[in-house]
């Protein structure tokens, strides 16, 4: 078991959550898909810090971690406000603005 | 593993820590200070730390003048020459942006929703509407952002980087989806913000872990250095780069990541958006140049396709778009990617001329930027007449009701005032051009009702955005249509303008950088991008009112636009920002010797 593979996974999981933001519609399971990515990167800045011996990629993942979180508050909120509004989280109803 | 104590240069760090620390006062004044002192409190705390950042650039001008700048919190911050010019830009820029964003105007409402959480046309958004709720969090979440951007450009390494990019999106989000009025719209312009914003972080986020996996390190120079270095990993290298520059450019705009700028200009309250348009873009092209310049300028001959080709497509669609737009911020919105596209070609000259043309040029399009969505922030609407209980109106027929957001969402036009005076029908009002009154027909119906007394005044609504609505305005606001003339004659490049200082510096150091297509193409937009600014001057100055073009789908009459007065703080911003355009376009020698002598990014 190479450190490679855990890099093979984090690129598969991040292309997993890449698409889910592009090609899903509700605004929920984008976010679940951004999400997704940020975990990835977490798992890439692990790996990398194991083959480098270096601790700084593992302090990165603790700040993306927390930067995570934070960015759950700000976006859950927006969301459910919409959602409040007009009863739904499709990013499709959202149609208001064009040009 | 030893750990070694960061030396931290208190001193250098003095104008991001007076602005995060006042953001975060202000926190505290919301939670402490009786509401209705809470307003001036964060007014006043807001404007003097801004200000105190300006004057703290200052003071550390000649020292890093001297120096050259230095690294501090162990490298975490360059605090260079750039550095400086960008913060003192930005602080500038911010200053300004909060006058705009205080100013109540007459109607005595500012351009926030009394409660963010409220449902739009709910019961409790009007209560708390006619209670006079004011979200005053908006000045702590400007201060927070305006942090945020402080420290983005003056990141030595990618954390500091990541970490800086969220602190200034973040507030950004919340205050695009405060909008007092069309509420819908703000909201559906959060979301989009939100959900492509953190998309292009996690973007970013990805290629510093490669870069991360290439090098070892997150430091700039170290990076840059295991660059020059051959090694079997040239992959991880491009893979990341490419990344952080996609996640940079989503920032500043460029196209192929420019669709959330039309959409979320429009959307936000227009305060917020002169705000971010101008402030966002000086960080956002802060770091860019930082990264571009000092961290990836060995890979210049495999990135500059990338960079050349996303420069040429973010003036074209720039220009081109913003020419069948109809919706004054949407066409400001275009014209911003269309310049974001200019600022690249200094940008990719990759010469030492190159920086000091981006930071002018930015210094030139945000004032422009925030004087020209602080006039859009007082041309308003004004709303149907309706004269007291039961009468038919006759006036009411000849401007109907108007639905200008389009979002027919459930409510009532609870547009009940009297008409009798202005103000006091403004306040009722506000609620109208979020759902759309469905006033207009029983007006029409009842012929022999009494005329109306006195006057043909309704409320006033929200901004007039539609161009056709702008028709005039030179007749009838000669001052203020003049100051948008002069704002827009800077975004054309004309002349005796800060724009034409701007984009003659950064097209001068792309013909410098051996990019003279680039030039060329630049030259070519902006030939074709006046024909748009000019247009609107026409408009507002040749055309009478209500003639203007009609090429909306539905043949809504929209009702005229008539010009709020400020309270005084907007006009101070916007006189502010056109002297200062004035000056930069008449006596830019000063400032571009200023720039040029410090312009010297630490390695």
């Amino acid at each position: 078991m190479t450190l490679t593979n855990y890099l093979v996974l984090s690129g598969i999981l991040f292309s997993i959550g890449a698409a889910t933001v592009l090609l899903r519609r509700n605004a929920i399971i984008v976010f679940m898909g951004v999400e997704l990515m940020l975990n990835a990167t977490n798992l890439a800045l692990v790996t990398f810090s194991r083959l480098h011996g270096d601790l700084t990629g593992q302090v990165m993942a603790f700040f993306v971690m927390v930067v995570a979180a934070a960015e759950v508050v700000v976006g859950l909120a927006i969301i459910v406000s919409i959602f409040r509004t007009r009863k739904s989280a499709s990013v499709d109803d959202i149609n208001l603005l064009k040009s | 593993m030893t750990f070694t104590v960061p030396d931290i240069a208190w001193a250098q760090l003095t104008p991001v820590l007076i602005v995060l620390g006042a953001a975060v006062v202000g926190v505290l004044v919301e939670a402490l200070v009786p509401r209705r002192v809470r307003r001036v409190v964060q007014l006043t705390l807001t404007l003097v730390a801004l200000g105190g950042a300006v004057v703290a650039v200052a003071a550390l001008w000649n020292s890093v003048a001297d120096t050259g700048g230095t690294e501090v919190l162990g490298g975490s911050l360059l605090v260079d020459g750039p550095t400086l010019v960008l913060w003192a830009i930005t602080a500038v820029l911010a200053l300004l942006a909060v006058l705009v964003i205080a100013d109540r105007t007459a109607t005595g409402e500012d351009a926030f929703a009394p409660q963010g959480a409220a449902v739009p046309g709910s019961g409790y958004e009007e209560a708390a509407r006619a209670a006079g709720l004011e979200q005053t969090e908006v000045y702590p979440l400007v201060l927070f952002a305006t942090g945020g951007m402080l420290i983005f450009p003056a990141t030595g390494d990618l954390l500091t980087l990541f970490v800086a990019l969220e602190v200034l999106s973040l507030p950004l989000y919340l205050l695009t989806g405060l909008s007092r009025r069309r509420r819908l719209l703000s909201q559906e312009a959060s979301m989009k913000y939100f959900l492509l914003g953190s998309f292009a972080s996690a973007l970013l986020l990805f290629g510093i872990a490669l870069l991360y996996g290439f090098s070892g390190s997150l430091r700039y120079a170290e990076i840059a250095d295991a660059v020059r270095t051959v090694s079997g990993m040239d992959g991880l290298l491009l893979a990341g780069s490419l990344l952080v520059l996609a996640g940079l450019l989503f920032k500043v705009g460029a196209v192929p990541f420019h669709s959330w700028t039309p959409d979320v200009y429009q959307g936000a309250p227009t305060p917020i958006t002169g705000f971010m348009a101008a402030c966002t873009k000086v960080a956002a092209f802060g770091a860019l140049v930082r990264v571009f310049y000092t961290v990836v300028p060995d890979l210049r001959w495999d990135l500059e396709p990338v960079m050349w080709t996303v420069a040429i497509a973010t003036m074209a669609v720039g220009t081109v778009v913003a020419l069948v737009q109809t919706d004054i911020k949407r066409v400001l919105a275009y014209s911003s990617i269309a310049h974001a596209g200019f600022v690249l070609t200094g940008v990719v000259a990759l010469v030492q001329s190159g920086i000091t043309a981006v930071l002018f040029y930015l210094l030139a399009y945000g004032a422009a930027t925030v004087g020209a969505f602080g006039i859009v922030s007082l041309v308003r609407e004004r709303g149907a007449v309706r004269a007291g209980a039961g009468a038919g109106v006759g006036a009411a027929a000849r401007v109907p009701a108007l639905a200008t957001a389009g979002s027919a969402s459930a409510g009532t036009g609870a547009s009940d005032g009297t008409a009798a005076s202005a103000a006091a029908g403004a306040s009722a009002g506000s609620t109208a051009d979020v759902v759309g009154t469905g006033s207009g027909a029983d007006g029409a119906a009842d012929p022999d009702g009494e005329e109306p007394p006195v006057e043909a005044e309704g409320p006033i609504l929200g901004e007039a955005t539609h161009l056709s609505q702008w028709a005039g305005l030179g007749r009838t606001n000669p001052v203020l249509a003049t100051t948008f003339a002069l704002f827009l004659l800077s975004f054309a490049g004309i002349p005796l303008t800060a724009g034409f200082t701007g984009k003659f510096a950064v097209f001068s150091a792309a013909v410098e950088g051996d990019a003279w297509p680039l030039a060329v193409v630049g030259v070519l937009a902006s030939a074709a991008a006046a024909f748009f600014y000019v247009r609107i001057i026409v408009l507002m100055f040749f055309t009478s009112p209500h003639g203007g073009p009609r090429d909306d789908a539905d043949d809504e009459a929209r009702p005229g636009a008539v010009v709020v007065a400020s309270q005084g703080f907007a006009v101070v911003a916007i006189g502010a920002c056109a002297v200062l355009t004035v000056l930069l376009g008449v006596l830019p020698g000063p400032v571009l010797d200023a720039i040029a002598g410090v312009a010297q990014l630490l390695p």
